[in-house]
């Protein structure tokens, strides 16, 4: 081949590589779907393929056109395969696309598995009493359902025939046992199990033989008892104040009344201003305004004596409340007996 | 305690309106239940004489009464009462009276006469519920007066829920006491006239019980009038005090234990035989009450008796055969005082309601017994005249109650109430309660306690008696501070309930007395710890089972179209065991219905398997995972082959199962219904776990097919592989259970997957072969497995 052949051949050689990988780069770009450009992939690269049969054909150039014409076969190469990548990304992002847009679910259906269940309305109001006697460091304790007679009345400071064991309508089993009809006698265990200084909570089911619209023969309370050397009635007045505004989370008008208990010296009942009317009169508090909330007062010397702790050292004071009362105001449930009932509507509802 | 809002005043009468005075009462400790109107709030109501009463000419039943009402011209007015009749005087309403909102009376025509006003009778007044005939007043009353006035109507009736150590506020004076010294005023003392005898008749008395009774003071009236009427102001007081006029002798008794808190008896003196003694009752005596209650008496009562047996039960209620009556001429006052000790629980024990033992078991002023016969003496004498006996009395002074001397340290006031009241003021208060305060120790006071306020006995009394006084408001309100070392509640308790809800469960709460018939259905070979005095049959034994109370929940549900439960219950259960009663807590389930709520991807009933991994997860809430098999076992009241004791290192600590189809059909229960119970005590805390390292190597798994005999538990498969693969196993599970077409009847199909791994380098396939070996070697012969290619 002569000098002025190898001339006029190289520009066209070079011509026909661009026009090719031009082609190649606008076939690729129109390709729609992953198949075709698989097709194309072959045509152009294949084993058979246009550019590498071209490489192929190297070894057929004269040595001084072979370095040159591989370059450029190689450019070609580069820019086909690299269209073909850059299409297969795109029409796989399209693919999912589409895949995704016609893929929904109905996120409104309702969920499968599993519901949760519930605890009951006492139980939570149990623990939100403890939780925040609990935070002052009372301990939390327990005590049987079946006392005694010592325990229930008399180191009560109840002695046989006092008027108030007739308010307490209890229930005898026959030899002489019966079922507490306060959680008070906890305090005696309590005390004559510890030392002072002492500070406990003890909430459970009591007991009295009275049925009618707003008693049941069972019900939930909750004692209370501190026992320190400098406890006052003020203290007493100051952590049942924190106590009421806390668990019904307003700072309602809370009165002390002075009542009677056999137990504790100076006795109180302790009303807080109506929570569902706001002190205006209503059905709930019989019109007075008021709600009786619980009873409190010092530990009665003879209480502490009974227990063997000295009453000249040690004061206390105690309180009792009445959780399923507590319930019913926190959540609005104007019959008690619901409670027993255990009727999956009621439950479900808290 | 109910009474007169007048009556109290004429006591004591403070600048009060009604309401701000029950609330000052019920600030001092006297609880106000409520106030009644004591009549209604009519207007144009006056008093009337009844000039004379014809017969209407054409109704039988009416008459035609022409009325002075104190107007220029008497008023015709039909009447249709018996009781109407010429000179009596009467309420009349006048046309353009109102007696309620909707009763305006008009002029009218009754039957063709012309009607100009009504005569009221004491319902239409509102003075009582029920009444017959028309009310008839006083003869002297005035006429043309308005009634409101003539009868001082505007008044209430004041309702006291008394503390039951306030005996001494059980009468008007009492709640006067109380009320003069809160509103710092004093008292308008009542003028007891000591009455002359004019006669002579009297009788012994013997106390046998001197410690039951210490003092007994009797006086005679003879040749009262039968005829005498109880004067229309005591019979108000009686009606605004919540008692109904009777007869003139036992209304004065009624009213003098009202005024002064002293009860009182009035015997026939007649039907007595001999002298009176005072004593116990023998047991079996018997006495008909006033309200014929027939009393079979046990023998711890007191009693007034005579020559022929017993009168009275004393401090509670007379006998029929001595009580006065219409003919009685000549009676006997009784005024007494019984100890709280033996009249307490009588009234109870032989059921009957008596106003009299109800102050006696709160206690009466031991020193008040001459003042109050007397004072009924005076109002009888005016009221039914006769002749007043001396009055007579046995009393053993050694058993009457000492009056008290109690010392109060000042600094104590300080100590208990947490506020320095100043001296002067707690000298005040308590004088004002009628106490002597000799302060001359600076230190320990002394201070006299009247005989009424039998309730002061000790230091702490007077602190709580100045603490009312000076009011509880005015005590401040100091806060509490956390002086304890802090400490966590290790209270399992909650922890269960919560996890139990998370698993889809309703707390329930159910009466720990249950029906004797369902507890023995349950639990046939406990015996169940019965009530003496149960509301009803059906509560009244002790549970030994939570099941009873959630069998009944899951009954009372299913009828109300609810399938699906599950409930549990924490609570005691009462065994008795070697004669101890052991208050068990525990922890009760009761499922039915479907696993999961109805929903649209699938769902089927529950089984045992899902009940059991709720107890394992109750469990682990606890941190109890390990250590805890389920073993086949039997109940009563569950199935038998759907029975597993569940137990932790051996020690049982509960069970779960099927209820038996016969006892869910017994209780109308769709079935299948699964208990559980775990007993809380039982149950051991775990220890804090310890650390194992993770190995860096990987696992490898395998899983083997077994045939092996029905008989055979998957727990004794997994015992095999434990005790056969050696310390490489790390976990076995099972994931195919298989009985049916292609195993041969008496066998199932079961595929175990068990997953090894070495701690410190990678294994080998031939090791693992190894492994696996040994286990199919193992449960060939231990098991009879045959393994499934």
């Amino acid at each position: 081949m002569t000098e002025e052949c190898a001339e006029a051949s190289r520009p066209l050689v070079m011509d026909n590589l661009d026009t090719l990988a031009k082609q190649a780069q606008e076939a690729i770009a129109a390709c729609a779907d992953l198949t075709a450009l698989d097709e194309l992939r072959v045509h152009y690269l294949g084993r058979k393929g246009v550019l590498t049969e071209r490489l192929k054909a190297l070894g057929k150039l004269p040595p001084e056109q072979r370095s040159q014409e591989g370059q450029a076969v190689n450019v070609a190469k580069q820019a086909v395969h690299q269209a073909i990548t850059a299409r297969k990304t795109a029409l796989e992002a399209d693919a999912l696309q589409k895949s995704l847009a016609s893929d929904t679910l109905d996120v409104t259906l309702p969920a499968c598995g599993q519901q949760p269940g519930s605890l009951h309305p006492v139980t939570q109001t149990q623990a939100r009493v403890e939780a925040f006697f609990s935070s002052l460091g009372f301990a939390v304790v327990e005590g049987p359902e079946v006392e005694d007679d010592y325990h229930n009345f008399e180191a009560l400071n109840i002695p046989a025939h006092h008027p108030a064991r007739a308010m307490h309508d209890t229930f005898y089993f026959p030899d002489g046992r019966l079922l507490r009809t306060h959680t008070s006698p906890v305090q005696i265990r309590y005390m004559q199990e510890t030392k002072p200084p002492l500070r406990a909570i003890a909430s459970g089911r009591v007991y009295r033989c009275d049925s009618d619209l707003t008693h049941t023969p069972m019900f939930h309370q909750m004692e209370g008892l501190l026992v320190d050397e400098s406890v006052s009635f003020a203290q007493l007045k100051g952590v049942l104040q924190d106590f009421l505004h806390d668990f019904f989370e307003q700072n309602m008008p809370v009165r002390f009344r002075p009542s009677y208990f056999p137990f504790t010296e100076p006795s109180a009942e302790v009303d807080i201003e109506c929570v569902m009317c706001f002190g205006k009169g209503c059905r709930v508090c019989s019109q007075s305004g008021w709600l009786e909330i619980l009873g409190c007062g010092m530990v009665h010397p003879n209480v502490l004596n009974a227990v063997k702790i000295d009453s000249e050292k040690y004061t206390g004071f105690a309180f009792g409340l009445g959780l399923d009362r507590l319930a019913m105001l926190r959540y609005g449930i104007d019959d008690l007996r619901l409670f027993f009932e255990n009727d999956l509507r009621f439950l479900k509802q808290f | 305690m109910r009474f007169s809002e007048q009556w109290l005043r004429t006591w004591v009468n403070p600048a009060l309106a009604t309401e701000a005075l029950t609330a000052e009462l019920t600030l001092a400790g006297l609880e106000v239940d409520g106030t009644e109107k004591v009549a209604g709030d009519f207007t144009g109501v006056v008093v009337g004489e009844i000039i004379s009463a014809e017969q209407h000419p054409n109704a039988d039943r009416l008459q035609v009464c022409r009325v002075n009402v104190g107007d220029d011209a008497p008023l015709e007015i039909v009447c249709g009462a018996k009781n109407a009749r010429a000179k009596i005087k009467v309420a009349v309403a006048k046309v353009g009276a109102v007696l309620s909102p909707d009763f305006k009376i008009k002029p009218v025509k009754l039957r063709g006469v012309p009607s100009s006003g009504m005569i009221c009778s004491a319902s239409e007044l509102g003075l009582v519920e029920a009444s017959e005939g028309i009310m008839e007043l006083a003869n002297d009353a005035p006429v043309g007066e308005d009634v409101r006035d003539y009868l001082q109507l505007d008044d209430v009736s004041i309702e006291l829920d008394l503390t039951p150590n306030r005996g001494d506020c059980l009468s008007v004076r009492g709640v006067a006491r109380e009320l003069a010294a809160i509103a710092n005023q004093t008292l308008t003392p009542l003028e007891i006239v000591t009455v002359k005898s004019d006669a002579t008749t009297a009788r012994a008395v013997k106390l046998d019980a001197p410690a039951d009774c210490p003092r007994y003071v009797g006086r005679v009236l003879s040749d009262i009038n039968l005829n005498a009427q109880t004067p229309l102001w005591m019979q108000e007081r009686l009606r605004r005090s919540g008692l109904r006029s009777i007869a003139p002798v036992v209304d004065v008794t009624n009213y003098v234990m009202l005024e002064l808190g002293q009860p009182m008896h009035a015997f026939d003196l007649d039907k007595l035989q001999g002298d009176l003694t005072v004593r116990r009752s023998q047991p079996g005596e018997k006495l008909t009450l006033l309200d014929n209650t027939e009393a079979t008496l046990d023998d711890q009562t007191l009693l007034i008796t005579d020559a022929s047996g017993p009168l009275a039960i004393a401090g509670v209620m007379g006998g029929m055969d001595s009580a006065v009556c219409d003919n009685t001429q000549h009676i006997l006052l009784e005024s007494a005082f019984f100890t709280p000790e033996v009249v307490a629980g009588r009234a109870r024990h032989y059921g009957v309601a008596s106003e009299s033992a109800r102050r006696f078991e709160r206690g009466v002023d031991p020193n008040g017994q001459h003042e109050a016969i007397e004072r009924a003496t005076a109002l009888l004498l005016d009221i039914v005249g006769g002749k007043a006996g001396p009055v007579f009395q046995a009393s053993s002074e050694s058993y009457l109650p000492k009056s008290m001397t109690v010392t109060l340290r000042p600094a104590r006031i300080e100590r208990v109430l947490g506020v320095s009241v100043p001296n002067d003021e707690v000298v005040r208060l308590l004088n004002g309660q009628g106490m002597a305060v000799d302060t001359r120790a600076q230190d320990a006071w002394q201070i006299d306690v009247p005989s009424h306020r039998f309730d002061i006995r000790l230091e702490e009394d007077l602190i709580e008696e100045v603490a009312r006084l000076y009011g509880y408001h005015r005590l401040p309100a100091q806060p509490l501070s956390c002086t304890q070392p802090a400490r966590r509640t290790a209270n399992i308790v909650p922890t269960l309930k919560n996890s139990l809800v998370q698993r889809g469960y309703h707390e329930s709460i159910s009466y720990t007395f249950v029906d004797p018939t369902l507890q023995s259905l349950l639990a046939p070979n406990e015996t169940a710890l019965a009530l003496q005095n149960p509301l009803s049959a059906e509560l009244s034994v002790m549970r030994t089972t939570i099941w009873a109370g959630l069998l009944k929940a899951l009954q009372h549900n299913q009828h109300r179209q609810q399938p699906r439960l599950r409930l549990f219950e924490t609570g005691l259960c009462f065994v008795e065991a070697n004669g101890q009663l052991d208050q068990r807590p525990t922890l009760s389930g009761a499922v039915c219905g479907d696993r999961l709520p109805e929903n649209w991807q699938g769902n089927n009933k529950v089984d045992f398997y899902a009940v059991k991994s709720d107890i394992e997860s109750l469990l682990a809430s606890i941190g109890i995972s390990v250590d805890i098999t389920f073993e086949a076992s039997q109940h009563p009241a569950l199935h038998p082959g759907k029975t597993a004791r569940i137990t932790q290192k051996g020690t049982q600590i509960g069970l779960l199962g099927e209820l038996t189809p016969q006892v869910a059909k017994q209780l109308d229960l769709q079935g299948p219904v699964f208990l559980f119970e775990v007993d809380l005590k039982a149950i051991t805390l775990p220890v804090v776990p310890r650390f194992a390292s993770l190995s860096k190597f990987p696992s490898i798994r395998r899983d083997i097919a077994l045939m092996v005999p029905e008989s055979v538990l998957a727990a004794q498969l997994h015992d095999v592989i434990k005790g056969s693969a050696g310390a490489l196993l790390q976990d076995v599970t099972v994931f195919d259970v298989y009985q049916g077409k292609g195993i041969p009847e008496g066998q199932k199909s079961i595929a175990l997957g068990l997953t090894l791994q070495h701690p410190e380098r990678t294994l080998v396939d031939d090791e693992v072969a190894k492994v696996m070996e040994q286990v199919v070697g193992a449960l060939q012969k231990e098991c009879g497995a045959v393994l499934r290619k």
